[in-house]
Parts: structure tokens; C-alpha cells; sequence
């Protein structure tokens, strides 16, 4: 076994586990391929078990013989062991720090663990392209399923089924695909069942500086407008940023070509500049040593705000093309998997009740994330610690959570899930015993074969136990469209995962409990009361005389 | 009234920017003698704003437009009104009219002196008893061995700013009393303001003293030792000076200052740094300013942390918590001063208290609070609230600081107030409006000469009879959150901005989602359900002749944290499953097992048979809950992303839609 080798020191006894605001537990550490475990081999007390994977950088500290490891994690939980002897703490650390690189995604713990739990529905199977074109289908026949990326070939990043309009065939998305960047054509993301306007999105297009121009993605696009319609393109990147694509060989739909559209430039950052804002914020929020103007100074300088707001600004635009004006929307960024996707996946959060449903939201995560092509292998290796220069990492999936969890708190009632499930997502998209966010594509997770190797984290989800755990007390369904502020004294720091490990979250815990038995007592109260009517309108038939006084 | 020049103007636009309004209202707009009132024209709504005179902060009359004259008007309680006005002249008249009335230069002509409440004389006299601080001296158990009511300071003789009773420690004598007040800013000498029973320590309150470089008085120096001996548990007292050290130096030289140590034995000295009340009013305006730009982020941001305002917060959060600790903790008694002893030192006691007792932190206990650290100790109402027009410099918002800090713990511990931020706006409201005598006037004996007593009534009772309106839902007396001592997190990142008490936003229709709201309307269901089964139950006993079976409802609580620590572990681990505590046997909610003492369920004519449809009968959930169902309105929310292009109230103030940028 390879993971043998890697750990030099399998255990180590009398070490000390720090963590901000709980006990202190001294215990025997040990050390397995996947994970650290500090059991104190008493009963009632917690043992720690953590990932390797979910480890994002450590430090080493000495004093005297006493060694300490602080170990930092991905969810951004900061955690300090203490461990007697310089040899051992030594041997420790540069075993945490192989095992929690390792490069090959087939050593990975979702390979290695055993669900416990009965798997009642195969996560895997919950969310096929095929199931939710079954539902297209039944509000329009104006769409077809394409085999064309069957084998992968016209779009790596794309599942082998996706929506295009009907009356395109094969041929026309494969020559559009050329057109667009990594293939990723225009296909279908939401139907809007209101009023039958549709949002699409794609990679950007290849027109490069000479202006280069292709009829069948022209034809694509104009498909998917009613007669006398016009459409809107969403361009996620300012118009310099967008012109400067030109000089790579990308671009933007030009006037010229695309009458029938009408091009708005919004101004999402791209990856890298997102991944610094994350560092910086964190950074910000474990220094408790600020004082109040060096910290409001931080987080503005974070620009992690500023980032939800635009990003939300321009899934509300969206949803407003869509909704208000009445009219079909194309969103692309450069890639198109990125704030391509926070955009669209935002858009139907506003717009589709189902999609603030625990069962609609995980649907949305796989349609136009996971299926989409979000590269989460590359976006999620490392998180807020990272000491190394940033390769392809960026918090782009957390931002879309983030904007969910605005929403959510402006409209408390209309989500069926609480904060909770926002949290256990994006927990699981950094490091999780589930294959569900392993690699970058339906392509991969495919060649990787995720769905018979592993368990998907939604098998895990949809047991009642979890599900009740999830279910936001204070839902009722809502089926309108709900639109959020994103003023900026509306939009705030998101407490849940940025401040988790650095406040006692005692008293918000006990109003939460307090809630939720506010409302378990009432319909407890109801059932009772509907059982006594029952049993009073029996008893008051079968004997009349009793109701005349 | 002679104020009043022209007492009606039609086909007049509103827009009341602070909630968000995005198209004008078209309308009459009338001037009372007390009220600005906008009637819609609109046959079917005909809403009404009413804005009281007091509560106009300003009102300013920007450029002549094509469509006629503007009026800004701003209220004390954040509102921003913009007017448009056909004709000129109309609009000359309002503004001169409103300026006027809007800056009463008497307190006869305030609005308090001519509001009459539908009460009678006795219920009015009533009114004024209602909070009695005497009995709250009794329950902290004072007087008592350590602490006595004195009489030095009937007919305010000895410190005309202090109420009349007061409470010293047991061995000061009159003359003690009156040596030290005249060593202290405005007599302002050494008085209790809370004792906590636990510890036998105190918070006591004064001025500065006036010792300039050098100056020193024996009886004060006497005063503060029998502050030290009334607490049997502790050698030494804490001195608060609220002030930065820089500011208490610099008043040496006017003959002032604060403490030498070297004067007086057994004394902590302990500068807290919150600013005076020049700087706070500087701060609260550039965050009504950056509010109302609706800026990027960025300047958001960069605003809040410019006014400072937040900081200030915390700084006053910090000072009643170092008391409270010192009082609780250490059990040492602290005496606190500031410069006058009516701002700083005002809302350092009342944190504390906030902090150190329960009492305080329900709605009565605050009206309580209130009215013993700010209204009694003579907190400058007049003056800091701009009743009358008088010295721009003497406003300050130094009770709203109070009030936020008091929000900002109740962002903490949200369990462990009785009231909401309702009640809190509330009293934020009234102490502006001077809608009631309350808070008018600067000091006890003020109010005494005003006889205000029999003018006007007191705010107090009124809040009271709509307590239901004020409760917190997740209220829970029994929670160790809401049990003694408070110790806040007064870590930056913990205070937020307070949306709520400037931003009218969510107040307005449609409104948001508000879980309280929501539960409020839950719990209020289920005290009917209580009933209804109750009356079920003895139906159901006299139908069948058997004995009632009293039915206790009882749904266990779940431990867990709303932000559950995901376990990674192979195996299942013992932390999946839920430790499901026994029942709640106390928690208030169980259903009172006492027998009914009804008549007879049989002879009730009343009852009905509740059948079919009636199963499922939901009970009433106020509007705002049912709103939900037109929360497509809210588009106009979508501040930075307007749909606004179809709407013909075009205003020019308003930030243009995004679509017309692209």
C-alpha cells in the first residue's frame, strides 16, 4: 500500500488538540491514508476525525522539545496540535503535507469509503440530462436532446446529452462549436415556463481580431428567438476585458452579426483575482486583533462583497430579461464555466421555485455545475490557506453559494433548505467521502467511474433523517419569482462560513433549536386538535340529542 | 394658526425615497397645525402619510425643475420625503410654513402639549405612575445595610440637573454630599445607579471632578472611600472616565478633570476613549449620507468605516461591558463619569445594567432603564433631540447609540430579549416626536416646573398596551443565554450595521420575509389551538361522560446546531445521530394540566361542530404574512437593477436602470 510509505509516523500519544472556543482534548494521534484521527479513548468525548484532503496548509511551530502543528483546512477551520517530541512532530507534519497533496484523483478517500448508511436512491441516477428533458418536454416541444457530444468529442466539458432547439441539427452545433471557446456551443440552461423565454449560455466566441464570424451559430442563437423577438447576450466581463479576449482569439457577438441581440457588458472577475479576494477575506476575519476601522478597511479591501453583489446584480438582469421584458437570454463569460454559471444557475434560483427546494437545488448544482463542466477537480484544491501561487483554484462555486445565502436570508420563507444545506455543499465541494465533486467533467468523473466506484453525496442527502436535518422550519411554499435587494447594506458577510470557527455559535444555535420547536409544538398542537374534532363530530352524530341543550 | 400659510396645495408628487418609492405618488398634500399629511389621489388606495412637525429634521428646497419646485424634507427618524410642487409660490408657502413649524420655539407649541389621547384625567395621572423606580430600587434590595435614600437633593438644592431621590452609600452625610457636588461639574456628585445583589458591588454615577492641575476636596475624596466601604466584598473601586485620556487632560486646564490617584486612596483609574458628543453627531450624519447614495460596495464600505459609527458603538458596548465585569466578575463597585455625566455616562450604566441584570432586557425592564439612567439622572432630551429650535451643537444622537447597542446584543443572544427591534424603533421614535411628555425637557425638575404631569402623558403605558406588537418570539427567560450576566463578543467583525433604525426599506410594502414576524404568527395560533383543544377536551368529557383526559403536547427539542460539524470518519459515528434530550418540562410551552374552571362545555350555545373544511382551518397569519403572495412587486427593490423603464413617474433622482447603460 502506497499510503504506508507516506506516513512515517502512524501515532503519537499524549497530543493536544486545540480548536477556538471548545475544550481541550488530549489524546492518542493517529494517522491513516485519509485521514487524522485524535481519539482521547474515553467515552462521550468527540473524537476528531478529519480528511487529509479537506487539509489546506499546516505550519510547524516549535518551543523547547514541545511541538505544535497548526493545521488549516479548506472548510476554514483553523486547529492547533500539540505533540510532544521534535522527532515525532517532524515525522507528523511532512506526512499530513504528502497525503493531503496527493496528486492522483484514484487514491482519493470517495474510492476507499464504505457507505454505512442505506443508500435508498442512487444519487447518481437522481439528476440524468434525459430526466430533465422529460421535463422540458412536457412544457414544450420546441426542443431536442443532441447526442452530438456522445463521446465527448465536440465539447469536452459538456455531457454526452444537451437541449438545442429543435429544428437545428448535428452538423450546426458541431460547426458552432468550433466557433465557441472549449466547444462549449449555445445550449439550453432554463425555460422559463411563464412565458416560455429561455436562457442559454456557451463559451465565448472565437472572432478573434479580424472579426470572424459563423452562420450556424448565428442560425443557433436566432433559433431560439420568436418571430419579431429580440434577445439579450449577457457578457459577464466589462467590454475592455471582452475586447482584449479579441487579441486571444475570442471576442464577442458583434452588432452586426447578431441583429437580433442586444450584447450587455457586466464586469464579473475572472478566477485568480477571485481566489486572492477569498485569501484576503479570510485573512481579515481570523485577525481578531483589529481594531474596528482596520477591519471594515480589510473587508472592503477583500472585494469579496463586492464581488457578490455584481455577480448578483447580473443573475438579477438576467432574470429581469427573462421575466420583465419578456425575452430569451444567451450568458457567456471567456470559458463559459465559471461566472457563466453563477449567473445562469442565480438566474433560476430567482426565477423557478423548484430550484429552492432541497431536491430542486441539488438538481441545479449538477445541471449547471457538475454536468455544466465547473472544473471543481481544479477551482477547489486548495482553499483560503494556500500557501502555493494559485494554478487554476477559485472560490467561484462558494460565491454562487454566498448569493444563494443572500437570497435566502432576504426570503427566509422561500427556501426549503436552511443555511445548513448551503454549508454541507460547499464543505463537500472542497473535501467530502463522496465522488460527487471529483474531477472536472462528465467526460472525467465518467473515464474516473465515479458513479459505480464511489457514493454520491445526494444518496447521502435524500434519507428523511438528513432531509428533516436540512428542512428550513420556516418554509411555505412560494411560487413567484423573488427578487433581492443588492443594495449594498442589504448584502452581508456571510457569518455561516466565514465567522464559523471564530465565534461560539452557542446562543444562534439555541434560537434555531428555539425556532424550529416553535413550530414542531404548533403542528403537534394542530394534529391534536384536528384529532379531537374528528372524534367530536363522531361522538355529536351518534348521538343527537346531546347537541340540543 | 399663524404659521399655517397655505393649508393645501393639489396635484402634488411624493416620493418617499427612503423606503425605496420608485415612482411619485400623485396627490394632496395639507399642512395641520401639527401634521404634514399627503392624501393619494388614487380613488382606491387613498393612502396617507403623516409626518408630525417635530419629526422634520429639515427642509430643503433644491433648483425650480421644469415640472414645478422641489421640497426635500428629512426626518428624525431617517425618512426622506421628496415633494414636487406645481406652482412656485405654493411651494414657497410650504417651505416657509414648514420651517417654521418645524422648529417649535416654545415647548407649549410642541405637539405633546395639544395631543390628547382618548384618557381621562385620572387614567392620564395614571400614565405617570406607571414605571415606578422606587420599586425596581427594591428589587435590586435597595435601601438597604450599604445603601440609603437621601434627601439632600429635594427641591433639586443641591443639583438641580439629579432627580430628587437618590441613593448614597449608608455613611454619607449631607454635608459630605454637598462638599462633594461642589466639586464635581454641575454638582453632579456620587449616586447609585445599580447594585447588584450578587456581589454587594455597585455602578455608581457622576461628573468629572474639578480638579484642574491640582485641585482636591476632601468631602469627594470622603464620598468615593464610602463608596469603596459600602461594597464589604472589595478594597478598591473602579473609576470609569468615558472619555479619552487626551480629552479628560485637556479639560485640567479648564479646571476640570478627572481623578488624581495619588488624592484619593484605593481607586482604579480607567479611561474608556467613546467620543464626545460633537464627534458622534459628525459620525451619525456620514452614515445617513452614504445611506442615502446607495453607493457601489466599495463606498459603502469605505463609508461605514469613514463615520467611524460603528466604533463608536463599540466603544460604548466595551465600556458597559468592562463595568459589568468588574462588577459581576471581580465583584468591585465602579464609579462613572464622563465630562457632565449626562451622555457617556448615561449610556456606559445602562449597558452595563443591560448586561448585568435580566430585568432589564424585557420590555418593562427597559422602559425602566430609561427612564432611571436618562430620564431621571437628567439626560438632556431637549437639547439632544432638537425639540426646539435652539444650538445646533448641543444635538447629538447619544440615546441612539444606546439603543443600537442594545440591538447589536440582541443580534447575539436572540433569545435572550423580551422585546424586538420594533419596540426599540419605538422608543427611538417617541423620544424624537415628542409625541408624549416623556423625554421632553432636560432634566427632572424641568419637567416638574413645566408641569408636565398634568400637560401631557407619558409614552410609557402606551407602549405597554401594545406589548404584543413588541414581543420576541424566540423570547426564552429559562435559556442561560437570557440568565444573568450577558458577555457579548465584542470582536469588530460581531457588529453590523443596523439596517432597520435607517433604512426603511423593509418596513415598507411589499415587505420581506421576517421570520419573527412569521413566528410571532405561529406562536399566537398556537395560544388559539391551546384554547380550542381545551374546549375540545371538555366537550368531549361531557359527551361521553368520562373524565377529562388532560393531554400534555409535548415535542421534544432537538439538540443540534443549526451549522451541523460534518463528520468524515469510515464508519458511522455516534455524532450522526441526534441526542434527543427528554422532553422540555419547562419551557413554557407544555399545556397548563390544571383543570379548567369553565362551565360545562354542554350548555355553551357558542359551540359549533366544526366538520369538513373546518379541519384544516388555519388560523389567521396577519397580512404581511399573505403579501408573500405578491412578492413580484419587490422588483422595484432591484435598487441597481431597475425595471423601471416602463414607468412614467420618471424622477430624475432617481439611479437609472441598468439596461439603459448597456
Amino acid at each position: 500500500m502506497e499510503f504506508a510509505e507516506l506516513i512515517k509516523t502512524p501515532r503519537v500519544d499524549g497530543v493536544v488538540l486545540h480548536r477556538p472556543f471548545m475544550p481541550t482534548v488530549e489524546g492518542t494521534l493517529c494517522l491513516t491514508g485519509h485521514h487524522l484521527i485524535l481519539s482521547s479513548r474515553q467515552d462521550n468525548t468527540e473524537e476528531l476525525w478529519l480528511l487529509h484532503s479537506n487539509i489546506d496548509s499546516i505550519e510547524k511551530r516549535f518551543v523547547g522539545s514541545l511541538g505544535s502543528i497548526i493545521v488549516k483546512c479548506k472548510d476554514l477551520r483553523v486547529i492547533q496540535l500539540d505533540i510532544p517530541g521534535m522527532e515525532e512532530c517532524l515525522n507528523i507534519a511532512s506526512s499530513i503535507e504528502a497525503l493531503s497533496t496527493l496528486d492522483s484523483l484514484s487514491l482519493m478517500y470517495p474510492f476507499f469509503y464504505r457507505p454505512m448508511f442505506e443508500v435508498i436512491e442512487d444519487g447518481w441516477n437522481s439528476f440524468l440530462p434525459e430526466d430533465a428533458f422529460k421535463d422540458l418536454e412536457s412544457m414544450t416541444d420546441e426542443w431536442r436532446l443532441s447526442e452530438v457530444n456522445k463521446d465527448f468529442s465536440v465539447c469536452p466539458s459538456y455531457p454526452p446529452l444537451v437541449a438545442v432547439p429543435k429544428y437545428v441539427d448535428d452538423d450546426t452545433l458541431r460547426k458552432a462549436a468550433t466557433f465557441r471557446h472549449g466547444g462549449r456551443f449555445p445550449v439550453l440552461s432554463y425555460y422559463h415556463k411563464k412565458n416560455g423565454m429561455v436562457m442559454m449560455r456557451a463559451g465565448q466566441p472565437l472572432t478573434g481580431t479580424n472579426g470572424r464570424r459563423c452562420k450556424e451559430d448565428e442560425k443557433l442563437i436566432n433559433a431560439t428567438l420568436r418571430p419579431g423577438k429580440r434577445g439579450y447576450i449577457i457578457d459577464t466581463r466589462t467590454i475592455n476585458v471582452a475586447q482584449q479576449a479579441k487579441a486571444r482569439g475570442g471576442g464577442f457577438e458583434s452588432e452586426a452579426n447578431y441583429p437580433q441581440w442586444r450584447r450587455i457588458h457586466k464586469a464579473i472577475e475572472r478566477a485568480n483575482i477571485l481566489q486572492e479576494s477569498l485569501i484576503k477575506l479570510v485573512e481579515a476575519c481570523n485577525d481578531q486583533s483589529h481594531s474596528m476601522d482596520r477591519w471594515l478597511s480589510k473587508l472592503e479591501a477583500s472585494n469579496w462583497q463586492t464581488h457578490v453583489k455584481e455577480i448578483l446584480t447580473t443573475a438579477c438582469l438576467a432574470a429581469q430579461c427573462i421575466d420583465r421584458e419578456g425575452a430569451s437570454v444567451l450568458v457567456h463569460g471567456t470559458e463559459g464555466t465559471d461566472s457563466t454559471l453563477q449567473v445562469t444557475s442565480l438566474a433560476q434560483i430567482i426565477l423557478d421555485p423548484a430550484c429552492r427546494t432541497i431536491r430542486g437545488f441539488q438538481g441545479l448544482v449538477e445541471r449547471e455545475w457538475l454536468q455544466a463542466g465547473h472544473p471543481f477537480q481544479q477551482r477547489c484544491a486548495q482553499s483560503a490557506y494556500s500557501n502555493s501561487k494559485p494554478r487554476q483554484e477559485a472560490p467561484s462555486f462558494l460565491l454562487f453559494l454566498d448569493c444563494v445565502w443572500q437570497i435566502l436570508r432576504q426570503f427566509p420563507c422561500s427556501f426549503e433548505f436552511s443555511e445548513g444545506f448551503l454549508v454541507l455543499v460547499f464543505e463537500h465541494a472542497y473535501a467530502s467521502q463522496f465522488g460527487t465533486f471529483l474531477g472536472n467533467s462528465t467526460a472525467e468523473r465518467a473515464k474516473l467511474s465515479l458513479p459505480e466506484k464511489t457514493v454520491s453525496l445526494w444518496s447521502w442527502v435524500n434519507r428523511p433523517q438528513e432531509l428533516e436535518r436540512l428542512t428550513n422550519p420556516l418554509y411555505e411554499a412560494n411560487s413567484l419569482v423573488i427578487w433581492p435587494s443588492v443594495a449594498p447594506q442589504s448584502l452581508l458577510l456571510w457569518e455561516g462560513v466565514f465567522l464559523r470557527w471564530n465565534r461560539s455559535s452557542k446562543c444562534l444555535d439555541e434560537a434555531y433549536e428555539e425556532m424550529v420547536h416553535i413550530i414542531a409544538y404548533n403542528k403537534e398542537l394542530q394534529n391534536k386538535v384536528n384529532s379531537l374534532r374528528r372524534q367530536l363530530a363522531q361522538l355529536e352524530t351518534e348521538d343527537p340529542l346531546l347537541q340540543t341543550p | 394658526m399663524e404659521h399655517l400659510r397655505t393649508p393645501k396645495v393639489e396635484n402634488v408628487r411624493l416620493l418617499d425615497r427612503s423606503s425605496g418609492q420608485r415612482k411619485a405618488s400623485i396627490g394632496t398634500l395639507y399642512l395641520s397645525a401639527t401634521h404634514t399629511i399627503f392624501v393619494e389621489n388614487n380613488p382606491e388606495s387613498r393612502k396617507e402619510t403623516w409626518v408630525l412637525h417635530s419629526m422634520v429634521s429639515s427642509v430643503e428646497r433644491p433648483p425650480t425643475i421644469p415640472a414645478g419646485s422641489q421640497l426635500i424634507l428629512r426626518c428624525k427618524d431617517f425618512r426622506v420625503f421628496q415633494i414636487l410642487i406645481p406652482q412656485e409660490r405654493d411651494c414657497l408657502d410650504v417651505h416657509t410654513s414648514l420651517v417654521r413649524l418645524s422648529r417649535p420655539e416654545k415647548y407649549s407649541e410642541l405637539y405633546c402639549l395639544s395631543f390628547n389621547p382618548n384618557v381621562n384625567k385620572m387614567e392620564r395621572e395614571e400614565s405617570w405612575n406607571f414605571i415606578d423606580l422606587m420599586a425596581d430600587y427594591k428589587r435590586m434590595g435597595v435601601p438597604n445595610n450599604l445603601w440609603v435614600a437621601t434627601a439632600a437633593n429635594s427641591e433639586y438644592r443641591v443639583c438641580d440637573t439629579y432627580p430628587s431621590e437618590l441613593f448614597v452609600p449608608k455613611m454619607a452625610t449631607p454635608a459630605i454630599i454637598v462638599g462633594s457636588s461642589r466639586f464635581r461639574s454641575r454638582g453632579r456628585f456620587p449616586a447609585l445607579s445599580y447594585f447588584h445583589q450578587d456581589t454587594l458591588a455597585a455602578v455608581c454615577r457622576c461628573s468629572q471632578p474639578l480638579s484642574g492641575f491640582s485641585g482636591r476636596c476632601q468631602e469627594d475624596e470622603m464620598m468615593l472611600q464610602m463608596l469603596m466601604k459600602a461594597n464589604p466584598g472589595s478594597d478598591y473601586i473602579y473609576v470609569v472616565d468615558t472619555r479619552p485620556k487626551l480629552n479628560a487632560m485637556a479639560n485640567r486646564a479648564a479646571g476640570k478633570g478627572y481623578e488624581n490617584e495619588d488624592h484619593y486612596t484605593n481607586i482604579k483609574l480607567q479611561f474608556i476613549g467613546i467620543e464626545n458628543i460633537h464627534v458622534m453627531r459628525s459620525s451619525q450624519q456620514k452614515i445617513i449620507d452614504s445611506e442615502m447614495r446607495s453607493p457601489s460596495m466599495t463606498d459603502f464600505l469605505y463609508g461605514l468605516e469613514n463615520s467611524g459609527w460603528l466604533k463608536h458603538i463599540k466603544a460604548i458596548l466595551d465600556a458597559g461591558l468592562f463595568i459589568a465585569r468588574a462588577v459581576a466578575d471581580e465583584g468591585v463597585s465602579v464609579l462613572v463619569h464622563c465630562s457632565d455625566g449626562w451622555d457617556r455616562t448615561a449610556q456606559a450604566c445602562s449597558v452595563a445594567s443591560i448586561l448585568l441584570d435580566p430585568y432589564y432586557r424585557t420590555i418593562k425592564g427597559l422602559m425602566v432603564l430609561i427612564e432611571r439612567d436618562w430620564v431621571c439622572f437628567g439626560h438632556k432630551f431637549s437639547h439632544r433631540y432638537a425639540h426646539l429650535d435652539g444650538d445646533p451643537k448641543e444635538v447629538s444622537p447619544v440615546i441612539d447609540q444606546f439603543l443600537e447597542c442594545v440591538w447589536q446584543l440582541s443580534e447575539q443572544f436572540p433569545c435572550a430579549f423580551e422585546f424586538n427591534e420594533r419596540f426599540i424603533i419605538s422608543i427611538h421614535t417617541h423620544v424624537y416626536s415628542s409625541q408624549y411628555g416623556t423625554f421632553l425637557g432636560n432634566c427632572q425638575k424641568e419637567r416638574r416646573d413645566m408641569r408636565l404631569r398634568e400637560r401631557s402623558h407619558s409614552v410609557w403605558p402606551q407602549l405597554w398596551k401594545d406589548r404584543a406588537e413588541y414581543t420576541n418570539p424566540l423570547y426564552q427567560a429559562e435559556l442561560s443565554q437570557s440568565q444573568g450576566v450577558l458577555r457579548p463578543n465584542t470582536t469588530p467583525y460581531c457588529f453590523k450595521m443596523w439596517k432597520g433604525l435607517y433604512n426603511h426599506t423593509e418596513k415598507s410594502t411589499p415587505p420581506r420575509q421576517s421570520p419573527a414576524n412569521f413566528l410571532s404568527a405561529v406562536r399566537e395560533e398556537s395560544q388559539q389551538l391551546e384554547e380550542e383543544l381545551t374546549n375540545h377536551q371538555e366537550r368531549i368529557a361531557a359527551l361521553t361522560g368520562k373524565p377529562i383526559m388532560w393531554e400534555k403536547i409535548e415535542v421534544p427539542r432537538r439538540r443540534t446546531s443549526h451549522l451541523r460539524q460534518t463528520h468524515r470518519g469510515p464508519d458511522p459515528p455516534t455524532t450522526y445521530t441526534d441526542t434527543i434530550t427528554s422532553p422540555a418540562q419547562d419551557n413554557g410551552h407544555t399545556l397548563s394540566s390544571e383543570p379548567a374552571n369553565r362551565k360545562t362545555p354542554t350548555q355553551d350555545p357558542d359551540l359549533t361542530l366544526p366538520l369538513g373544511p373546518h379541519t384544516q382551518l388555519k388560523s389567521p397569519i396577519p397580512d404581511d404574512l399573505s403579501t408573500r403572495s405578491d412578492l413580484e412587486s419587490g422588483v422595484a427593490d432591484l435598487s441597481s437593477c431597475s425595471s423601471s423603464r416602463g414607468d412614467d413617474g420618471k424622477d430624475p433622482d432617481l439611479g437609472e436602470a441598468v439596461f439603459i447603460t448597456a
